[in-house]
């Protein structure tokens, strides 16, 4: 995948990690939706991995260990592509 | 302790700006019923909330909210950024570019700077979960008139998605609403002192 390609699946499984957040928020009980909450962070975390791997750091403060790209000059996500 | 993930909840690329939509926009990043306000007001009220299942909605609501704010900064950024002045001032930015100049600057399309009297907390559970669910319902209308002045597809799809989750952060303000009634049948959730 290219490294757009790759960003827009992140955003993709991320969002159903947000909307299943949520939801078990008031339904934490459900455990149909727990199952999935758990698959979904799991290929989430996969796919933060395999961008940082090749790419950049996505996260600060010690939660992206990898020694490619560059966390101060990559691009801030308000700049233009 | 939150985290900082170097990129937007939903993608943006303003290729075609346009300083009306921009000047709109404001509404959102420093408005009455704005990005900013919710984030504020959810992560604020949930220090007080007595309920397991409603405080997580505050703070992940809250926490998403910010997001949202950093996406309404991004498309007025992506456009007053490159604007010229005679463009800025044939927007009726004239007065924004003199206190701020093409900076991201947190007041309404009027001017108006944000103010935390914008939201309040009162530390009763169910007024501050009514206060959440019409602050939601403001910030769908305020996106939908946004949405009216515009029929480019750079600012829609961002908007139809922000526009989305606020019908969504309605939803599970309501059920909070439901959760908190079972607990409080008699409606005393706020004690009376005489």
């Amino acid at each position: 995948m290219s490294e757009c390609e790759l960003l827009n699946r992140i955003g993709e499984v991320q969002f159903i990690c947000v909307e299943l957040n949520l939801y078990l928020d008031t339904h934490p009980e459900d455990q149909d939706a727990r199952n999935d909450y758990i698959a979904y962070s799991r290929l989430l975390e996969g796919l933060i991995r395999e961008y940082e791997a090749e790419y950049e750091p996505l996260l600060g403060f010690g939660h992206s260990p990898t020694d490619k790209g560059c966390w101060v000059c990559s691009k801030w996500p308000w700049e233009k592509n | 302790m939150w985290i900082y993930q170097k990129k937007l909840e939903f993608p943006i690329n303003i290729k075609d700006p346009d300083l009306r939509i921009a000047k709109a926009l404001m509404a959102q990043y420093g408005g009455p019923d704005s990005e900013l306000s919710a984030g504020m007001r959810y992560l604020t009220q949930r220090f007080t909330m007595p309920d397991d299942r409603v405080r997580a909605t505050l703070n992940d609501i809250g926490t998403e909210e910010i997001a949202h704010w950093e996406m309404i900064g991004t498309m007025i950024h992506q456009t007053v950024g490159g604007a010229s002045l005679s463009e800025l001032e044939a927007a009726g930015l004239a007065g924004y570019y003199t206190m701020h100049g093409r900076g991201v600057y947190p007041a309404d399309p009027n001017g108006v700077p944000f103010t935390a009297s914008y939201i309040q907390s009162t530390g009763d559970p169910v007024t501050d979960i009514w206060e959440d669910m019409a602050a939601e319902q403001k910030a769908r209308t305020t996106y939908e008139h946004i949405m009216n002045l515009t029929d480019c597809e750079q600012y829609l799809a961002p908007l139809r998605f922000l526009r989305e989750r606020e019908v969504v952060h309605f939803q599970r303000f309501a059920e909070c609403h439901n959760i908190l009634r079972e607990i409080y049948p008699d409606g005393k959730q706020n004690k009376l002192r005489r």
